[in-house]
């Protein structure tokens, strides 16, 4: 076992862990941070997306001592400080962005990253850049439109209403 | 995963050291890697993460070469080689996704030299060079079969030094579920002639289609290769193309990416 010490969601944190623990279950078990999902285990599916030293990553395909000194930020994180919800995850709620809600942390951190890099992105960039995010539920069309509307851009119909 | 021992060296010299045991295995960005250890088809004694190197990463310009890091991201590519090599860039916006990108790296996907991984292409295509800690290798030289090269056991890449070529791009036929080149097609053209790679398409892992390479070094457009062939014989055939499948996709994507590099 070594020790692990990081940032998560601007709190120090610190833990022992193995070689092969991997970050998403560093932030699962001893964090308790339970809303990053463990989907496919292959990192396929996206579920598990947080960010590290503010960029998108799949935390099931990097080993927490990774993460040493690294600023973590989870969907816990993506609140405002009163508790109620961040844009993005207003814009989803508003637009029924989720069904089950499995992959909804996943496609909030990616759609996060997405809009600090490009804060006003077409639908094709949004569809793009989610290519790593896998739905089951929702079809995406009220994603891409939940992102759209977090941009502060207009939502547009988009097919299959 | 079986368990293992993880270290973050800071200094290649560290790394070396780390390497030199029997069982150590280098870890690059994970992204292939991880989900091998998860499947227990890999069960090494220590892993040695690169991440932290000192100086292994990071893109320059040295004279008429493009130098990257051996744990340089996709990511860090695509942004900064965009206006020195766009067509590499372009390659390296497009491997996986995002939050792929943000972990792998150029060293890593090169020394699993996986037979459908896209920078394979780009490096034969460019003719780059492969430095490690103890030598320097020829792309012709490198890759030696599926998922081989002339790596030795611990051997690290440090850098890879492209040549930048007068016009290059890479085009890639997705295999929507991996997002791996189903085939892929990377073409430099030089003062001195045309280099064509192909990757995803021969049992043998990536290799040069010299065919094209003199026809389109006589002239430089997608009809040059019209009147060539490619035979199945050697390709990989599976539930997403069938031999005569890839075969036919060479001869398109090469075309595709002189389209695109003209």
């Amino acid at each position: 076992m070594s020790n692990v010490t990081m940032k998560v969601n601007g709190k120090p944190v610190s833990g022992d862990v193995e070689g092969r623990t991997l970050l998403v279950d560093f932030l699962r078990g001893p964090l308790g941070l339970t809303g990053t999902h463990v989907g496919c285990d292959t990192s396929q599916c996206g579920a598990c997306v947080v960010h590290v030293n503010g960029e998108a990553v799949k935390a099931c395909a990097m080993f927490a001592l990774e993460a040493e000194g690294a600023e973590v930020r989870t969907i816990e994180g993506m609140a405002e400080a009163d508790g109620s919800l961040g844009t993005i995850q207003a814009a989803f709620q508003e637009h029924h962005g989720l069904q089950c809600g499995f992959c909804t942390p996943g496609m909030v951190m990616s759609a996060a990253a997405l809009l600090k890099d490009n804060p006003k992105p077409s639908e094709a960039e949004i569809r793009e850049y989610l290519e790593g995010n896998i739905c089951r539920c929702t079809g995406y069309h009220n994603i891409v439109k939940a992102i759209l509307a977090a941009s502060g851009q207009d939502v547009p119909a988009i097919a299959a209403e | 995963m079986y368990a293992f021992e993880l270290e973050r060296p800071k200094t290649l010299d560290a790394a070396k050291a780390a390497l030199a045991g029997d069982e150590a295995q280098a870890l690059g960005g994970g992204q292939t890697l991880i989900p091998t250890l998860k499947a227990r088809l890999a069960s090494p004694a220590k892993l040695v993460s690169l991440a932290a190197v000192e100086g292994m990463s990071g893109v320059k310009a040295e004279g008429d070469q493009l130098v990257i890091g051996g744990a340089t991201t996709h990511a860090i590519v695509a942004a900064e080689a965009a206006l020195t090599y766009p067509g590499l860039a372009d390659l390296a916006s497009h491997i996986g996704d995002p939050a792929v990108r943000n972990r792998g790296t150029i060293g890593g996907s090169l020394a699993n030299n996986d037979p459908s991984a896209c920078y394979p292409a780009a490096v034969l295509a460019s003719g780059a060079t492969i430095v490690t800690d103890r030598r320097q290798i020829a792309a012709d030289a490198f890759f030696d079969g599926m998922f081989t090269t002339v790596l030795d056991e611990g051997e690290i890449i440090t850098e890879v030094r492209f040549p930048v070529p007068q016009a290059g791009a890479y085009a890639k036929f997705v295999q929507p579920a991996s997002r791996f080149a189903l085939t892929g097609v990377f073409v430099a053209r030089f003062s001195e002639g045309v280099r064509v790679a192909v990757t995803g398409a021969s049992e043998e892992g990536v290799f040069r289609w010299t065919e094209a390479e003199t026809a389109l070094s006589g002239n430089f457009a997608p009809e040059a290769v019209d009147g060539l062939s490619v035979s199945p014989d050697g390709m990989i055939g599976d539930l997403h193309g069938t031999p005569a499948y890839r075969a036919n996709l060479v001869k398109v994507m090469t075309k595709r990416a002189v389209a695109a590099a003209s």
